[in-house]
């Protein structure tokens, strides 16, 4: 059984506090009209009874950071001769984010399996996971735009935190969800809490009862690629859309980024930056040729990369956390759900007519998608799949 | 590559040539004895290398893995950092990552007829298979290479040309776009020159890089030929930055092109999204 326990809700910021002499603490609070994750200020407060306006992604994964750092020394003998002295900078500062959600702390998750998973560890993002402690704060109630319910989350979900707190009468209960988690116990401002676990139980309860029904998006690995050449619906679903990007940064699953060098005369860093796949140049290529040059490819590209690719190679997870803050913030008013519904839902018209005679009607370009080859282009993904994992085992052992 | 894979190796550049008004070549070589001595790629991998100050952009690494004295990379100035490069010279440092990527199947094409069909600076990731292929030349079939560029000065490699063409096991051919004073060899696109050399596709696989216009029809001439997809090999473009799968922009679908790729089949292609 997990430990539990219990503080009071004006020994908070004393806790807080104390945490704050180890760790940088980031916490969110009101700025002008947004809520903010910033370092604990106890004077300024925390504010946490609504979902913040952005997620806490810069504690592991900052806008901007320094990679690496560089400088040219010269050879005073001869001064055209310049030696390069090439360091890393693994990032040491450890940080607790308290008052995220489940929906905050999820999004890391889908950071875990690239980051970390894969062939080649990414050491900064791996170096910052490991020093960065989650305190999640369960859901009172889901917003209009909240859909944690149907991507295999909910208000409560500890998957991603490393403790867990429930307000409960006069206080909060708190459980620990991983060892990480367990050092952040040791306060004497923590009580045992576990008499508070029923009314925590009946708190999440009706934090689940208060969602909004699930969207389903059962299939949309498959119907994202059904619908991928049909140029008119994705216009469709990109009309609205300004390319600016909003919904990139305020993301907590979007790990995109750039690569970028500052130079400052003889020094200079290499830099990684927040990216954003809503923008032209994204994509662009040296030769000028660009594979996504239109906002209704990119678009596709987003939500193709959240409900059909990443879930493709990750075991059919989502690379979405419900958070609603696209929806919330997107200023005409873009729905991701409706989206990847409308895909789903979609029936080609033409292929409904006349099924038989569909693949004549453009015989220079791929068949238009139909309903009649959803099947199809499911069992391509999967062979494809099967490929890959033998591909770089055949390739890359020849290659280390 | 270093356990911090964003870290570049430092190299120096041994010599620098001039292939073209566009592209330079640089044989560099790695500093670091121990990373040098554990170097180890296959052919069509690439690498990423460093203008410190300005950024890194990627090229395939062009020399054979049976050649190790240096590694070879050639750079067609387009942009900030191909520019940057251009400046350098034999003795300045650069920043290797490398390798990137996949690499041809060269195992699996052992025992097989081989058809290059290059394009330009896309006969660069060619080379390296070429070059592996003549270094093991029992290992493979007949070997015929169609190489083309617009003009006579913009073909790279030519100090290698003559070398190619009178090799009795390597079938070569040359060709320009249009007429020009004192070219002896093939006038015309290059599908048309490779229609006219009609290669069998019996046992055999074609590869080929370039323009990416130039892929397209190519691979209609193969095609015609009676080549499947998946006698058909070629290496991608894309935008890259990590260049090990992270950083998100060179996907077609599932596919990450610096870490799946570069090389496909035209086959697999084909299973990908429309989206090249």
């Amino acid at each position: 059984m997990a430990q539990t326990k219990f503080i009071k809700k004006e020994s908070l910021s004393a806790w807080l506090e104390e945490l704050g002499q180890a760790h940088t603490v980031l916490a969110p609070r009101f700025e002008g009209d947004s809520i903010i994750f910033r370092p604990y200020d106890s004077e300024k407060g925390v504010f946490i009874d609504r979902e913040a306006t952005a997620p806490p992604k810069k504690a592991i994964f900052p806008q901007s950071e320094t990679l690496l750092e560089y400088s040219q020394i010269k050879d005073m003998e001869n001064l055209t001769k310049i030696a390069i002295d090439v360091k890393e900078t693994i990032p040491t500062t450890t940080y607790v984010v308290f008052g995220g959600r489940p929906c905050d702390a999820r999004g890391f998750t889908m950071f875990d399996r690239v980051y970390l998973d894969g062939d080649q560890v990414d050491v900064y993002y791996k170096a910052r996971r490991e020093n960065t402690c989650f305190i999640t704060l369960t859901c009172e109630k889901g917003e209009t735009t909240c859909f944690c319910n149907a991507v295999g989350s909910g208000p409560s979900d500890p998957d991603g935190s490393d403790l867990l707190i429930t307000p409960v009468t006069d206080g909060y209960y708190i459980e620990c969800v991983s060892t990480k988690g367990e050092g952040l116990l040791a306060s004497s401002l923590l009580t045992d809490g576990s008499s508070m676990e029923g009314e925590a139980t009946k708190y999440k309860q009706a934090a689940d009862a208060s969602m909004n029904e699930a969207p389903d998006f059962t299939g949309s690995p498959e119907k994202l690629l059904a619908v991928f050449d049909n140029g008119p619906f994705w216009e469709e679903m990109s009309d609205k859309c300004i390319s600016c990007g909003a919904c990139t940064y305020l993301c907590p699953t979007c790990y995109c980024f750039n690569i970028t060098d500052e130079a400052n005369g003889l020094k200079g860093t290499r830099i990684r930056s927040w990216d954003n796949c809503m923008s032209s140049m994204f994509t662009s290529e040296a030769s000028g040729h660009n594979p996504r040059p239109a906002k209704a490819n990119r678009l596709k590209n987003r939500v193709g990369h959240k409900f059909s690719y990443y879930p493709d190679i990750h075991g059919g997870v989502i690379s979405c956390c419900g958070c609603g803050r696209c929806i919330k913030s997107c200023p005409v008013g873009v729905d991701i759900r409706e989206m990847v519904k409308s895909a789903i839902a979609f029936v080609d018209p033409t292929a409904k007519e006349v099924p038989a005679e569909e693949p004549k009607a453009a015989p220079t370009e791929k068949p238009a998608p139909k309903e009649t080859s959803v099947k199809a282009e499911n069992t391509s993904a999967k062979a494809k799949k099967n490929k890959k994992s033998k591909k770089p085992a055949s390739k890359k052992k020849g290659a280390k | 590559m270093t356990s911090n894979p964003y870290l570049p190796a430092m190299a120096t550049i041994q010599e620098v040539i001039e292939e073209t008004p566009t592209i330079k070549t640089f044989r560099v070589t790695l500093n670091n004895p121990q990373i040098k001595k554990d170097f180890n790629f296959g052919p069509g991998q690439v690498g990423q290398l460093s203008a410190f100050g300005i950024g890194e952009a990627t090229f395939v690494i062009n020399s054979p893995p049976t050649r190790m004295d240096y590694l070879q990379f050639s750079v067609m100035k387009t942009g900030e950092v191909t520019s940057m490069l251009h400046t350098l010279s034999a003795g300045d440092q650069i920043g290797v990552r490398a390798p990137l990527g996949n690499a041809f199947p060269y195992e699996d094409m052992k025992g097989k007829d081989i058809v290059f069909v290059g394009g330009g600076i896309g006969m660069a990731p060619l080379r390296t298979l070429l070059l592996f292929m003549l270094d093991n030349r029992k290992d493979y079939g007949k070997i015929t290479l169609l190489y083309g560029a617009r003009s006579p000065v913009d073909m790279a490699f030519s100090y290698e040309l003559p070398e190619w063409l009178e090799r009795d096991d390597l079938d070569t051919h040359l060709t320009i776009d249009a007429e020009f004073e004192g070219w002896e060899h093939n006038v015309g696109l290059i599908p048309n020159v490779l229609l006219d050399i009609n290669p069998s596709p019996e046992n055999c696989v074609a590869v080929t890089c370039g323009p990416p216009i130039m892929i397209k029809f190519t691979v209609q001439a193969l095609a015609k030929l009676g080549f499947k997809d998946e006698q058909i090999y070629t290496t991608l473009e894309k935008r890259m930055k990590c260049g090990i799968g992270i950083c998100g922009r060179c996907n077609i679908g599932t596919s990450y092109v610096c870490q799946d790729g570069p090389v496909y089949t035209y086959a697999q292609l084909k299973e990908l999204p429309n989206e090249m």
